[in-house]
């Protein structure tokens, strides 16, 4: 089992991608073998996800690197700098890899009856585990130049999955949209790797936050990274292709689409904390991040109010709520310079905003599905045209339910534990924070009754009278992610002390994520 | 190739970045955004190859090379990475364009969009 | 379908790209090339192919599920390579120091040797090989819906 935890890093992203290879193969000789091969990878790879978040937080931050002689060989014999594609696994990595895990597993699951219907299935679920390499991928690297490369696969294999209804017309401009700003965005951050490079003939990013000072270049290169990942992660004002691209694709993807938007947000924190650290200035990138965060926390659920497409609406939803985690993590990196304002509510607010990455990672996905079961049973997305559903779809409606008041911050469930810890750390900061999303808080529960009433109360309309109840594989995808709703909302400290505060630490200390990486030398 | 100063490939990068995001901002055909896109590829090769010359030094490559300083050669592995990774998006956004031309009849993006709002 | 002279001149002329696209792939790991650089020079050769027939007459000969067999197979050999040295390190060179492919390069100038570099040549085989197919199938797709043809699958 030792054998296995050090290796463990690698084997989580080499079997989806082992399976990816296998997929066309088995998929051209039967259909149930392709299926059952897709659980049985992702399934494995849940349990190699848990299983490594527990070594790490027994025995600290691991390292691997690819082709040496021992897995932490990073300096070889007569070398001074570290070489090859090593990946470095701390606190914040397996946490965002764990509700990756979990929501990759519930969106394969969901797709079984999602789209039984369509044609090419096997370039369907070859092009999913692609996606999931990519995003485990850009989570366990220490490489500036390999998290580009797992950028660009997580965005290709997204923007294939979006256009994947190919009779639609608004699918492919949705996909088209996506894939001109990924690839705009990726060569920006191309371009700033290349800066850095140029500057300091290393692409490590723990060797090169040893050595990197905040000059002119240095800016320009901080710059473009930041707002590449930010147009990625969905940040007003450069969110505009963020509904489009959302609300057209089948709905499993749209749920994996959000994890990637985070992986995006953890790639601009660890530029942010673990790679210019305190160079950089604390005070004025932290406030840009807030107000932009404070922008799209407004912008987002005023936008969403007057939708009428059902998946459109929740995408601004998720904008809004991405906001929160800009202006959680924001206020942690406002005062990273300053140590007694950062034990008081700097780190508190850091778990806040990386707390809400874990519950929005939890509910947004499954309101997602929650729409798509409504697409797959009453062919369109409208709400105005949907009626009384409630009658029919009672599995569907309870679970929608329980979407509804984890995003609006409702006690006791999930949503309401990370809102009031962001909410109480913020408010040292700066109370207008505070205010805004509590009326942000109240504004969404507002517009997400709205839609219920709309689209699952009422009498029954005639034209659905042949509605029943969405397929099994459908359900067991949506009860998954509740399961993981409850299990937050019942042990929240639990969930805190275990996972958010060693991620916040890990963030924080940027110590650490040098010493593994060039104290290692043999 | 002393007359040339070491700035050149710089500002041919610039220029043809320049000129990409003057193209993506502002015209309305779809393939000519697709060919910005493949521009704005292109300069950011450039330049990544580019960062990577030392003057009077030769092609990092082991056989029968003459003594000497050699160019640095990382950066010409990311261009290559780059390269391949840019073929794949320019296919994708290929076959998007034809089918969006199939459902709506017209390249142009203001006629064919459908979502609004 | 051009004219006749133009189909006789590519169907000459195919050997030698192809014969040139091995040599690139096969010496990556000495001079410039590798995997993806040989194989978009035999692709280059299929699209020359592709404008001197139509095609519909490449169709018949390059059938989908086959290009689709090729290209796993090629991408499975490459991810196989690099379990294979699980044992150390993933993606570890367990063939240097072997008969098969596992001289250890003279450093400094001389004549490459191409019974060196561990799997590295068989990898660029592999990816050859992949790339092949994958490209030849993205421009054979791409050529049969400009000429109006139905929705591949």
């Amino acid at each position: 089992m030792a054998d296995l935890m050090t290796h463990g890093a690698i084997l989580i992203i080499a079997i989806p991608l082992l399976a990816a290879f296998l997929t066309p193969l088995v998929g051209m000789a039967s259909q149930k073998a392709r299926n059952i091969l897709v659980v049985v990878s992702l399934l494995f790879v849940v349990v190699l996800v848990f299983a490594l978040a527990r070594d790490i937080s027994i025995n600290g931050i691991h390292v691997y690197t690819l082709g040496a002689t021992a897995p932490e060989v990073t300096t070889p014999g007569n070398f001074i700098v570290p070489v090859r594609i090593i990946l470095e696994v701390d606190g914040m990595s397996m946490l965002m890899a764990m509700l990756w895990s979990i929501v990759s597993l519930a969106a394969a699951i969901f797709s079984f009856s999602h789209i039984a219907n369509e044609t090419g299935q096997n370039r369907f679920y070859t092009l999913l585990l692609l996606m999931v390499t990519g995003g485990f991928g850009m989570m366990f690297t220490g490489d500036l130049f390999n998290l580009f490369v797992f950028l660009e696969i997580a965005s290709i294999s997204g923007a294939a999955l979006i256009a994947y209804r190919t009779k639609f017309a608004d699918t492919q401009e949705g996909g088209f949209k996506y894939i001109v700003v990924s690839a705009i965005a990726s060569l920006m951050v191309l371009f700033a790797i290349g800066l850095l490079y140029a500057q300091y003939n290393l692409l490590n990013i723990g060797a090169l936050a040893e050595v990197i000072q905040y000059t002119t270049v240095d800016k320009i290169a901080l710059a473009l990274l930041l707002i590449a990942f930010t147009i990625k992660a969905g940040m007003v004002p450069l969110h505009l292709w963020f509904p489009d691209a959302y609300s057209v694709a089948p709905a499993s993807i749209t749920g994996m689409l959000v994890i990637t938007s985070h992986a995006c947000m953890y790639a601009a924190f660890r530029v942010c904390f673990s790679l210019y650290g305190n160079m950089l200035d604390a005070p004025v990138v932290g406030w840009i991040l807030i107000v932009f965060g404070l922008l799209s926390m407004f912008v987002g659920v005023t936008m969403a109010i007057f939708q009428k497409d059902v998946m459109r609406f929740m995408s601004y939803h998720a904008i809004s709520q991405l906001g929160y985690m800009w202006v959680g993590v924001g206020v942690g990196l406002a005062v990273l310079g300053n140590a007694e304002l950062l034990a008081t509510y700097g780190r508190d607010a850091m778990s806040g905003g990386i707390f809400h990455i874990l519950n929005h990672a939890m509910y947004k996905p499954l309101l997602f599905f929650t729409g798509g079961a409504l697409f797959h049973m009453t062919g369109t997305r409208d709400l105005s045209k949907m009626g009384g559903l409630a009658h029919k779809m009672k599995w569907t409606a309870i679970l929608y339910i329980i979407g509804t008041l984890s995003i609006s911050g409702i006690p006791p469930l999930n949503g309401f534990s990370s809102k009031i810890l962001i909410y109480e750390s913020v408010y040292q900061f700066n109370a207008i924070l505070t205010i805004t999303g509590i009326v942000v808080s109240i504004l969404t529960l507002a517009s997400f009754t709205k839609a219920f009433h709309s689209a699952f109360m009422g009498a029954e309309l005639p034209e659905y009278g042949k509605v029943t109840e969405v397929p099994k594989s459908m359900i067991i995808g949506m009860a998954i992610l509740a399961a993981g709703i409850v299990f937050i909302t019942l042990f929240p400290s639990l969930v805190v002390d275990r996972a958010i505060q060693p991620a916040a630490d890990a963030l924080i200390n940027q110590g650490a994520y040098i010493d593994a990486i060039t104290g290692a030398i043999p | 190739m002393d007359y040339i100063p070491l700035d050149f490939p710089f500002l041919a990068a610039a220029l043809l970045v320049g000129i990409s995001f003057y193209i993506i901002i502002f015209k309305k055909n779809l393939t000519k955004l697709i060919m910005g896109v493949a521009m704005l590829a292109s300069g950011v090769n450039l330049f990544l190859v580019a960062l990577g010359y030392r003057a009077g030094a030769n092609a990092p490559i082991y056989t029968d090379v003459p003594e000497g300083p050699m160019v640095m050669s990382i950066p010409q592995a990311l261009t290559l990475t780059s390269i391949v990774i840019n073929v794949a998006v320019l296919a994708l956004m290929l076959t998007m364009v034809i089918h969006i031309y199939r459902h709506t009849g017209t390249l142009d993006s203001e006629k064919s969009r459908k979502m609004k709002g | 379908m051009l004219s006749k002279i133009v189909r006789t001149a590519a169907n000459q002329l195919i050997v030698f790209i192809a014969v040139f696209g091995l040599y690139v792939i096969a010496h990556g790991h000495i001079t410039p090339g590798g995997g993806f650089q040989g194989g978009a020079i035999i692709v280059s050769g299929v699209v020359m192919l592709l404008v001197a027939f139509s095609s519909h007459e490449i169709k018949k000969g390059l059938r989908e599920r086959v290009l689709s067999v090729v290209e796993s197979s090629g991408a499975l050999v490459f991810i196989i390579l690099a379990f294979a040295g699980i044992g150390t390190v993933f993606f570890y060179n367990l063939l240097l120091g072997t008969p098969l492919f596992g001289g250890i390069p003279a450093t400094g100038p001389g004549p490459g040797n191409i019974w060196t570099g561990g799997i590295i040549p068989l990898m660029n085989f592999a990816v050859g090989l992949k790339v092949i197919a994958g490209l030849s199938a993205v421009v054979l797709a791409l050529a049969l819906f400009s000429s109006g043809e139905e929705v591949e699958e």
